[in-house]
């Protein structure tokens, strides 16, 4: 492990100036993944921020009647905030099937968006690999690769996003926001993580030196209909095999509107919008969700140890779908 | 017949006498004694699987501040020559496994030390690599015996006419994974070399065994050397002898004199350095005629071992013993790999072996049509098919029928895919166990009295399993005095030799050597000694297992519920019943038979070290990624015991516990998800993938 200065900003401006004083700062959060990876040996930042006291410790509400959520929230305060619970359980269920009790105790709202990978190459500095060493090469590709991607890989890169709660975000449709050296911006969850493409050492949008504030989750009334479902073949403390959030608005016997997003299947978390287009304005009915979600699977590829995963995701996608709608209507 | 002791404390609940401390944080682990100015190492390992080491530059991390030391081939003390090669570390530049110890950085702090050893330049003459194991390569070969002493091969009768002839067979392939042990305490060695004499507070499962290995290894006399260890979390095998990080950090001591030096591996260097069991592949076959009596049992194993030093698992042995069938073949073919050194890892032998012997007898049961508890009933046998001898004491059948009564097995119904709830298909299964009972030579106890109580002296290592209670309450029951008159010392190798706690004989080796001690006391000093009077006894050697075939049974049962979309499998219930002998502390053994149900749950659901055979290395070398049952996956788990003595083997009357939980707890619940599923499936563990509909 490097020696590393450490500083505690104490507002955001503070942060992004510390930031900028060396090419290899980074951000700390609860230090849940980041501190893991200095011992490994794959991050040696010369110097840490302290981003975990900023006052972004709030779950605010919105004129709009949606929420604000401070990327400094632990991920605990926020499975457990009523208003959560109520208007977007997705979200509840997303944080509370991830990690364990200690570890989301600390995990911040920031950190867990921007945590990476488990790929076990891309954290054994011993092993060549992409993501950590651009051009050093995939050693998943013809690895072990029970975990990796089977929608959106390319031959840089078949890791998978390994965040629960970003899955949950995604389904609710929530916004990023961002502060850096050149101002203040949005980005969609959904544009925050990138595919590997050429390039797998990115892993979002972000550039250099931007820091994330807060979530917005808009007001979506049928949030409050919206469930996550992670399997995984330990009952707890395990990442997701696959995962499916969803909401869904009916109407009259029909899906008037519907989300769903997966985790544990691509480089980033993966929205289904393929099954939601097909779904809009139909009869639930358990064929149908099976004809959708084998639609949104169609370009799905196995590698060696992974083929188990596109029937796994079909089966969860239906099962959860069929919870939300034929049970509880 | 031995002169059986009377029960008083034994049989008693006695709390553990070392809870307070490691509840409260005092009880110190090896790591844990306190150190003046002490110093860190950090091991250097090798990155290749095979080939030569052709230079290591440690220029960078000796320039580092705060380095006190960087130790490799050029600079480590000579050791002796010894048959233990895994132990020859820094004495030549050959690498046979990658992960092996080739260098050690010490300094002022952890992290200091690790960033040293990351600095190590290290270039390398590399060979192609092959950690391949299957049963089809061409240089599989016969190992002359395989772990505990057994033969490699047997035959009996004529295995082959038999299975030919046989109205019903089973001819499969059962396969178990590469495991690792996990103790929750990691191996851990403080060193500390001053005025020629080495004190090592080591995590290790036998104070002596560490002493025997050591001290002419380091070329020192026996008088030189200590080893203290007086709590050990947890070692399932993996500290069942020092490994090589031992060697390392006395080496790096001997170097630094009058300093402790203090290692403790991290999670990552536990799945190359100590140990782990190896891969099986179990092809068992099985010959009976329509009534389910056995003609014919056939297990021929595959596994590998290093190339650095031979350990072959004994998988085929126990299916030598459990069942009666005239006729009978095991074998042992192992694979050479470039891989680190498998070793012990609870009930080496009886636990791979038995998941593939007692899912075969599954399939064997609905091949017969029959309940697969009367199955193993008729199979039965009053004395070893091995060698002939009558058991101790064997109450398989009473496990089963007790087990069957209790588990609510009667209105079972045996055909598959019948039961649901919800997405959930629920199922049950049932195994036997088994497990040797042994005890062990080279054992010796002192007693001594003063002010009124009993200072009992062993070189035992509780490593979790409450030898601090159990063996005070022998001593206690062996002096007849109350438990509270007794202070036992153990955990040093300046006490009376002691043998290592494995192979489930740890209570039965020292508690007889405890006993000896105790009578032979009473015997010098009588009912009323003098003060500071004090006896010094050993076990006394045995001939029983040239009468007796020592053997402990038990039956495991299951119940799962298996995702119908998913795959997921979750077990609801476990109920183990076991035929052990006496039970000396029904507390500490109740937990020792659970825990060897739930590290069983565990390998069944599980465990997998998942092998990268193009470098030799385990890919999920942490317990991210490495899965070991979590609460979530423990639910009604529950061990009850047949209330017996044990009259033929140790004064105590007991059998041994520490293994025999685990064994049969995978195939029972593999048995399960057949029965809820419809689907067999024949390695492990038991993932979703398996029981996906696609
Ligand atoms: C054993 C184990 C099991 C786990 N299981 C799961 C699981 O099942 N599901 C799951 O979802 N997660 C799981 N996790 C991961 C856990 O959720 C993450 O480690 C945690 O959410 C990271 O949050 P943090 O605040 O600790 O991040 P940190 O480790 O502090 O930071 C992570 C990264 O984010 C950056 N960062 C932090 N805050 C900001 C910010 N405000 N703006 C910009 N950059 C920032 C840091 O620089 C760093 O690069 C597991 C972790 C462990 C160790
Ligand atoms: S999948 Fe991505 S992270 Fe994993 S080894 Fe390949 S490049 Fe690295």
């Amino acid at each position: 492990m490097r020696p590393f200065d450490y500083r505690r900003a104490g507002d955001v401006d503070e942060a992004i100036a510390l930031m900028g004083t060396s090419p290899t700062a980074r951000y700390l959060g609860g230090g849940t993944n980041l501190v893991d990876h200095m011992r490994l040996g794959l991050e040696t930042p010369d110097l840490l921020v302290d981003v975990s006291r900023l006052p972004l410790a709030d779950i605010e509400d919105l004129p709009d009647g949606g929420l604000r959520i401070g990327a400094a929230v632990r991920n605990s305060d926020l499975a457990a905030d009523r208003r959560v619970r109520e208007r977007y359980p997705a979200l509840s269920r997303a944080l509370l099937a991830g990690a364990s009790g200690q570890l989301r105790n600390l995990a911040t709202t920031g950190g867990n968006l921007l945590q990476r990978t488990r790929c076990p190459y891309f954290q054994d500095v011993t092993t060549p690999c992409n993501k950590r060493e651009p051009g050093s090469g995939c050693s998943a590709i013809e690895g072990h690769s029970r975990n990796h991607a089977i929608l959106g890989a390319s031959d840089a890169c078949v890791a998978v996003h390994p965040s629960d709660m970003a899955v949950g975000l995604l389904a609710l449709d929530a916004v990023v926001r961002v502060h850096g050296p050149g101002g203040e911006r949005t980005i969609t969850i959904d544009d925050l993580h990138r595919l590997p493409g050429e390039h797998p050492e990115r892993d979002t949008v972000l550039e250099p030196g931007e820091l994330i504030t807060a979530v917005d989750l808009p007001p979506t009334p049928f949030a409050r209909r919206s469930t996550y479902r992670k399997v995984r073949e330990r009952a707890s403390f395990a990442f997701a095999l696959v995962s499916v959030a969803a909401a869904v608005d009916l109407h009259e016997g029909r899906i008037a509107d519907v989300r769903i997003a997966c985790g544990g299947i691509a480089h980033k978390p993966w929205r289904a919008r393929r099954a939601e287009e097909m779904l809009v304005s139909e009869v639930p009915d358990e064929a149908l969700f099976e004809r959708a979600a084998r639609a949104e699977l169609d370009e799905a590829r196995a590698l060696r140890d992974n083929g188990f995963k596109i029937p796994l995701l079909r089966h969860t996608m239906v099962a959860t779908l069929r919870d939300l709608t034929l049970e509880t209507s | 017949m031995t002169d059986t002791l009377t029960a008083h404390s034994m049989g008693t609940p006695l709390v553990r006498q070392d809870a307070m401390a490691k509840v409260t944080g005092m009880a110190p682990y090896a790591y844990d004694h306190r150190q003046d100015d002490p110093a860190y190492l950090h091991p250097v390992q090798a990155t290749i699987a095979r080939g030569r080491v052709v230079q290591i530059d440690t220029t960078a991390a000796d320039e580092l501040d705060g380095v006190l030391l960087t130790l490799t081939r050029h600079n480590a003390p000579r050791l002796a020559e010894s048959e233990d090669t895994e132990m020859h570390i820094l004495q030549h530049d050959e690498v046979a496994f990658r992960g092996q110890l080739i260098g050690a950085v010490v300094a002022r702090t952890p992290e200091i030390a690790r960033e040293a050893a990351a600095l190590v330049r290290v270039t390398y003459e590399e060979e192609a690599t092959d950690a391949r194991l299957s049963a089809d390569r061409e240089d599989l070969y016969r190992p002359e015996q395989v772990n505990g002493g057994f033969e490699t091969d047997t035959d009996t009768g004529g295995v082959d006419a038999a299975l030919a002839s046989s109205a019903v067979q089973v001819d499969q392939t059962y396969t178990t994974p590469m495991e690792h042990n996990n103790p929750m305490e990691p191996h851990t060695t403080v060193a500390l070399w001053q005025d020629e004499h080495l004190t090592l507070w080591d995590s290790i499962q036998g104070v002596h065994a560490a002493h025997t290995a050591l001290a002419p290894l380091l070329r020192l006399e026996p008088e030189q050397l200590r080893v203290i260890t007086p709590f050990v979390g947890g070692g399932f095998g993996s500290k069942g002898k020092p490994h090589s990080h031992e060697v390392l950090a006395a080496m790096a001591a001997m170097r630094l004199p009058g300093r402790a030096v203090k290692l403790a591996l991290t999670r990552q260097q536990m799945f190359t350095l100590v140990g782990y069991r190896t891969p099986t592949i179990n092809h068992v076959r099985l010959g009976a005629d329509r009534d389910g009596r056995l003609q014919a049992i056939s297990h021929e194993v595959v596994e590998q071992t290093a190339r650095l030093y031979e350990f072959a698992e004994q998988t085929a042995v126990p299916s030598r013993t459990v069942y009666a069938a005239p006729h009978r073949r095991t074998s042992h073919r192992l694979a050479t790999l470039d891989v680190p050194v498998p070793f012990w890892m609870r009930a080496p032998g009886e636990c791979p072996g038995m998941h593939a012997l007692e899912v075969a007898m599954d399939e064997l049961a609905i091949a017969c049509d029959l309940d697969p508890v009367e199955l193993r009933v008729r199979n039965d046998t009053a004395t070893d098919p091995e060698t002939g001898l009558p058991f101790t004491h064997r109450d398989l059948v009473g496990c089963l029928r007790e087990g069957a009564d209790r588990f609510g097995w009667a209105d079972r119904d045996p055909r598959p895919r019948q039961r649901r709830e919800g997405d959930w298909l629920v199922g049950t299964g049932v195994a036997a166990s088994t497990y040797p009972a042994m005890s062990m030579p080279g054992n010796t106890a002192r007693i001594r009295y003063g002010l009124g109580r009993y200072t009992v002296e062993i070189g035992a290592v509780d490593i979790g399993t409450g030898t601090w209670t159990a063996l005070a309450q022998i001593a206690a029951d062996a002096l007849e005095c109350p438990v509270g008159h007794i202070d036992l010392r153990i955990g040093d190798s300046d006490l009376p030799q002691a043998t290592v706690e494995g192979g489930s004989s740890g209570i039965a080796s020292w508690g007889g050597a405890v006993v000896a001690a105790a009578r032979a006391f009473r015997a010098e000093h009588g009912r009323l000694p003098a003060e500071w009077a004090q006896t010094e006894a050993e076990l006394p050697e045995s001939d029983v297992t040239q009468r007796f075939a020592p053997h402990s049974f038990g039956a495991q049962f299951a119940q799962v519920r298996v995702n119908a979309r998913t795959g997921e499998v979750r077990v609801p219930r476990m109920l183990g019943v076991f035929s052990v002998g006496r039970i000396v502390n029904p507390r500490t053994a109740h937990s020792q038979l659970t825990g060897g149900m739930v590290m069983g749950l565990s390998m069944a659901l599980h465990e997998h070290s998942v092998m990268d055979e193009r470098w030799g290395h385990v890919v999920n070398h942490d317990l991210a990624g490495y899965h070991i049952a979590s609460h979530a996956d423990v639910c009604d788990v529950d061990a009850i015991w047949l209330d017996e003595v044990d009259e033929h083997l140790n004064p105590m009357g007991t059998r041994g516990i520490g293994e025999i939980g685990i064994v049969g707890a995978a195939a029972a619940i593999a048995n399960a998800t057949f029965h809820a599923t419809g689907v067999r499936v024949r390695g492990l563990p038991l993932t979703p993938e398996h029981f996906l509909d696609h």
